[in-house]
């Protein structure tokens, strides 16, 4: 009975790893050597000019995209929930978009909602060119299979808002209005976000400014929430570096408005990759350098048999940044085909706030 | 501990001193462990493979959504379905023609494919890649390819005319069928973003309702417990089963006997242990660690044979699964931990179960109590008089069985009972016909004969059971596997009624061998033939299309029939079904049914139904012309022809220079009569091959019997010497006795065994097979089993015989002097 892979899901999943990509973590994960821009895919290069709506549709000259919610959220009765929606967008391979089945895109699905005594999640794939999933610019609309991203009436191209979020799963759903006052946000350098010192980048734009409303189910039962929200968009060709093993990944709502994003690319020598930006509650941004932010994680937690720091120190001393953030729910973990930890989270010292934190490779 | 060890040393040393007994022991537990786990490991083999054949077809063990009237629909739906929260997958399935084969086509989207399909084809870690991007890959199994007789990567065209993707073995595929992605499935069937069915996952998704989705399009067909393959071989299984179970359980006859006689032998041993000052509770300990030990390497030994038997008659196994049922099954083993787990428990348990009576016995050994002279009699009456009404209860449960029940299980079950029935009136029956014996006889020594015959009845009835068991099912499976034999070559006669069958690559060829058939003056007739695959109330069936010619309608093997029925079917409105599809669906002529086409429901007459053996589908007979315009794509590639015999070698070497035909594609009546023969008669090798084990081991269960009696039996026997009866002469009565017994229980086998077979035919094979033979006594086939059965008496008999001849007076005289 030895080695019978069958077709399924998590051998699916292995196979689009195995092609260097997946998900934002999978591609942090390290699965280089199977080719950069070179084979065909478009290269990321500094000093791209984002156009809107274009951009939000899918450019599938790159070999990876993704379109990423997160929200922090309560309940009338003040209860802490978060939402992650996510849509991954892989080519097999490269060449122009080929019609029906023979179309090279594969699109992978994930969603959560995470309560202080609860993680439920789900996870779907579907192949592009059939309308099972895809995304399209005008008017917004981003699929797969019952999961939803939609451009209201009137939504604005530079706020990409108000949207409307649906995701649902054997045990839990969601249903969300997101709306926003400011345009989204380019991160990096005008949108050219680096990844390693040795020149690995992606395009990267976010939304970290939207006001969501609208209701969460577990159990059946639905209850009626209000919070922020961020979503991310970011896509590339070239995998990661191959001694990067994990990824951290941080995107921080202050209470005074600031918007932080940090993340950290944790490297087999130790030599971590640190980066970020610092969004004013105006909407103007900053980046941050390797050498401004410290990333400290705190004790362990063991979370589905591996040892996870949901606990950590942030410090950005030119902003004066000091903080300890927590996790709502410590067992926040994507039991997916790529299994990832992925929860909402709490920081206090310096600065207050909630977020979300996002850990992969442990 | 040391104790303890001591006490087996000496229990052992007795196995040491009596090397025959031990091998007697050891030879029926093996034999018990060996067919009992052959038959296992055939049986998990077969059903493996079903597993995996139900996998891959997609169906059984998954609910799924097909179109209204089993025809294709748009892959629209499905999409509309995964927007609307269904975990559907989309499959697409034809027959294509690959080098002159027709062979199932499987699109397959292994994206949605849902885990719980179980073991797909693998695709497998990075295979998935391959799979899908240009040029894709074609799965087959490893006899398909071979069959095709082409190797792994080759493109081979399609009967469309486009190439398939490069071939790639994966061994867990069934043979048969190709397995593609399913956007080149579409290509090849020309099926342009259709779909045939969709697989649902056992994500319980939140979902809309089915009829808001797709409107009446789809209908939910919900997952069966077991596969079409495994319900129609479950026939054969069982009756695989049931020989295991019978070998086993005459493996455990000889155990008991062995393990009788060594206690009978060591009672002087264990008194004297016990005597010792050795706890009755530790010697007690001590025989069953023995006892298991023994098991133990028994059954390591055993489970080598079973293995070896399994692979032996795996072959035959796999080609009657396939001829009988289509069933295709790997010619090789894979075990599994848990086979040689369950065999070693089965050794074991066997063991306690054969010696229970011994243990029992020893645990209640008085220590200084002497041989009790045997109060025989009456506990033996007793005994008859229980096991008589215990027969009796269970033969009315048979008869209540045959009368209420209706199925497969209920079949074996009058099987079981009657063996069992049967088994337990035997030493009743003997009984009455020694007593019989006894009044009638006047000399002292004919009295004598067979008043000692009555006694030895107890220690040998277990035996003569096994005698009578394994001899009935002989006779009961001989005759209906010879009346089988029988109703088979005559409706082979029936059926080829073409003296040559080709098949051509494609339409086009047909079409041209055809023209060029027509022009030759040898050929009287050519007849069209065609089939093709539809449903009735969602059972797969075969339509299979008839040339209106007077060869096929003189020939054909009809059962039933209107007196019109040849012409009913040339006005395309009636057809002939098959005696399986006319059960299953409870037919008879004059029945209408309608069947799924592309272009929506024929409603059919049936007007015959006809025998149709060894064909697993139910199938259903018209006009090929209203066939066609029914099913317009179907290949119509398939010809026979109806040639003067001399003339046929000539004809058959022109078609196969001009058209490139090779053996499988052209064929010859007599070559396609012998094939067909030779299907069938290794159909029935295993049946014979288990049959032959059963009454070997029954023989051996004789002879230990024997060997255990013979020696228990010396204080009855010197007595006779004493009174100046020499020992030949003590030997050939004896020898006689045997003979006499033996002979009585084969004849009870004789109407045990052909009501065996009239069950089997009469009840098992309808349910089983759906056909029921005609019931045919074979006087002569009856007296070749009863001379084997007294040939294997005599052989088990001749050793204890030769050895009373051959016993030293001393021995004889030593009886008197002995306390037993």
């Amino acid at each position: 009975m030895s080695g019978k892979p069958a077709i399924s899901r998590r051998a699916f999943a292995a196979t689009i790893l195995a092609l260097g990509l997946g998900r934002r973590a999978a591609w942090a994960q390290g699965f280089a050597g199977l080719g950069t821009a070179a084979d065909g895919f478009a290269e990321v290069v500094p000093g791209r000019h984002f156009a809107f709506p274009a951009d939000h549709g899918p450019h599938p000259d790159f070999r990876i995209e993704w379109w990423y919610v997160t929200a922090n959220l309560v309940d009338a009765a003040g209860a802490a929930h978060g939402i992650q929606w996510t849509l991954f967008r892989q080519a097999m391979r490269s060449g122009p978009p080929q019609p029906g089945w023979a179309n090279q895109q594969i699109w992978m699905g994930h969603a959560a909602v995470t309560r202080a005594d609860t993680h439920r999640y789900g996870e779907t794939f579907a192949r592009g060119g059939v309308g099972e999933a895809g995304v399209e610019a005008t008017p917004f609309h981003a699929w797969i299979d019952s999961w939803d991203m939609r451009g209201l009436d009137g939504m604005r191209d530079r706020f990409i808002a108000p949207l409307e979020l649906k995701a649902s799963g054997a045990d839990f759903g969601y249903t969300l209005r997101l709306d926003a006052d400011r345009p989204l946000v380019l991160q990096g350098v005008d949108g050219y976000s680096r990844k390693s010192q040795r020149g690995q980048a992606s395009y990267y734009f976010s939304q970290p400014f939207f006001r969501a409303t609208g209701s969460v189910t577990i159990d059946d039962k639905a209850v009626a929430v209000t919070g922020q929200a961020w979503m991310d968009r970011e896509w590339s060709s070239q995998p990661l570096a191959t001694d990067q093993i994990g990824w951290d990944w941080f995107s921080l709502h202050l209470t005074g408005g600031e918007k932080l994003m940090l993340f950290r690319l944790r490297q087999a020598d130790g030599d971590d990759y640190c980066s970020g930006n610092w969004i004013s509650p105006d909407g103007s941004s900053q980046q941050l350098l390797p050498a401004q932010v410290k990333m400290t994680p705190m004790a362990p937690t063991e979370v589905a048999g591996r040892k996870l720091p949901t606990a950590w120190r942030i410090e950005i001393p030119q902003r004066g940044l000091a903080v300890q953030s927590h996790a709502l729910n410590a067992a926040s973990w994507m039991g997916t085909s790529f299994p990832y930890w992925e929860g909402p989270i709490v920081f206090g010292g310096s600065h207050d706030g909630v977020g979300y934190l996002e850990m992969t490779g442990y | 501990m040391t104790r303890m060890i001591w006490i087996l040393a000496v229990l052992l040393s007795h196995w040491r001193r009596h090397p025959m007994q031990l091998a007697t022991l050891l030879i029926g537990l093996i034999s018990a462990t060996a067919l009992w786990s052959g038959v296992q490991a055939l049986n998990q083999q077969a059903r493996s493979s079903y597993d995996r054949a139900a996998a891959t077809f997609g169906g059984a063990r998954t609910a799924t959504l097909v179109g209204r009237n089993g025809a294709s629909f748009p892959q629209q739906l499905f999409v509309d379905l995964r927007r609307a929260g269904w975990p559907v997958s989309p499959v697409v399935e034809g027959r294509v023609q690959v080098g002159g084969r027709s062979l199932r086509l499987l699109g397959i989207e292994p994206v949605t494919l849902p885990a719980s399909v179980g073991n797909a084809p693998a695709i497998g870690k990075a295979g998935l890649q391959p799979f899908l991007t240009p040029p894709g890959e074609t799965l087959v199994a490893p006899e398909t390819l071979s069959d095709l007789d082409l190797p792994e990567g080759a493109t081979p065209p399609a009967s469309g005319g486009m190439a398939l993707p490069p071939l790639r073995v994966q061994p867990q595929l069934v043979p048969g069928v190709l397995v593609v992605d399913i956007g080149i499935a579409q290509k090849l069937l020309d099926m342009p973003d259709r779909v045939s069915r969709l697989l649902i996952g056992n994500a319980r998704t939140p979902r809309a309702a089915l009829d808001r989705v797709v409107g009446d399009r789809l209908r939910l067909v919900g997952p069966e417990a077991e596969s079409d393959l495994e319900r129609l071989t479950d026939s054969f299984h069982l009756n695989l089963t049931a020989f295991g179970l019978l070998s086993f359980v005459v493996g455990l006859f000889i155990v008991n006997s062995a393990v009788g006689l060594a206690f009978e032998q060591r009672r002087p041993m264990l008194r004297t242990l016990r005597a010792c000052g050795v706890s009755a509770r530790l010697l007690n300990t001590v025989l069953l660690v023995e006892l298991v030990s023994l098991a133990l390497a028994a059954g390591a030994v055993g489970l080598v044979c079973g293995y070896l038997i399994a692979a032996a008659l795996l072959p035959d196994v796999a080609a009657s699964l396939r001829g009988l049922y289509g069933a295709q099954i790997p010619g090789e083993l894979t075990l599994r931990p848990q086979w040689w787990l369950a065999g070693l428990a089965i050794s074991i348990v066997g063991a306690l179960a054969a010696s229970t009576a011994s243990l029992v016995k020893a645990a209640r050994l008085p220590v200084l109590v002497a041989a009790q002279p045997h109060a025989w009699r009456q506990a033996q009456q007793r005994w008859l008089i229980l096991q008589g009404a215990l027969a009796l209860a269970i033969f009315a449960a048979a008869g209540g069985l045959l009368w209420f029940g209706d199925s497969l299980v209920a079949g074996f079950a009058v099987l079981a009972c009657l063996l069992l029935g049967a088994a337990l009136a035997l030493p009743a029956m003997l009984e009455v016909v020694l007593s019989w014996g006894q009044r009638t006889a006047h000399r002292a020594l004919a009295v004598w004969f067979w008043a000692d015959s009555r006694q030895q009845l107890s220690g040998l009835s277990l035996a003569l059971m096994a005698l009578l068991l394994a001899l009935a099912v002989n006779v009961g499976v001989g005759t209906m596997v010879e009346t089988f034999s029988r109703t088979f070559v005559g409706w082979l006669d029936g059926r080829l009624a073409a003296d040559v069958y080709l098949n051509a690559a494609d339409n086009a060829q047909a079409a041209e061998i055809k023209a060029w058939l027509q022009r030759r003056p040898e050929v009287e007739a050519i007849l069209r033939g065609g089939r093709a695959d539809s449903q009735i109330d969602g059972t797969p069936i075969e339509i299979l299309g008839l040339a209106d010619q007077a060869t096929i309608s003189g020939h054909w093997p009809l059962l039933q029939s209107t007196a019109d029925s040849w012409d009913r079917l040339r006005a395309g409105n009636a057809g002939l079904a098959s005696e399986q599809l006319a059960r299953r669906l409870r037919l008879t002529v004059g029945d209408r049914i309608e069947i799924a086409t592309a272009s929506g429901n024929w409603p059919i007459e049936v007007v015959g139904i006809y025998a149709d053996y060894g064909n697993p589908k139910g199938q259903l007979a018209v006009n090929i012309d209203a066939l066609l315009r029914h099913f317009p794509d179907i290949p119509q590639t398939r010809l026979g022809l109806r040639v003067a015999a001399p003339a046929i070698p000539a004809l058959m070497s022109a078609l196969r220079d001009k058209f490139g035909l090779d053996d499988r594609n052209l064929l010859d009546q007599a070559t396609l009569k012998a094939e067909s023969t030779r299907i069938f008669n290794r159909t029935f090798a295993v049946t014979g091959a288990l049959n032959a084990f059963t009454l070997g081991v029954a023989g051996v269960a004789l002879l230990t019997s024997l060997l255990t009696l013979s020696h228990s039996r010396l204080p009855q026997l010197a007595p006779l010497w004493a009174i100046g009866i020499t020992r030949r002469r003590l030997a050939a009565i004896e020898l006689l006795k045997t003979m006499s017994v033996a002979l009585i229980t084969a004849l009870l086998a004789l109407p045990l065994g052909l009501s065996v077979a009239w069950c089997l035919i009469a009840v098992v094979n309808v349910k089983a097979f759906g056909w029921r033979l005609p019931f045919d006594v074979f006087p002569l086939q009856l007296l070749e089993l009863l001379a084997v059965a007294m040939l294997a008496a005599l052989s088990a008999a001749l050793l204890p015989a030769l050895k009373l001849a051959r016993m030293q007076p001393a021995t004889l005289i030593k009886i008197f002097a002995d306390e037993r």
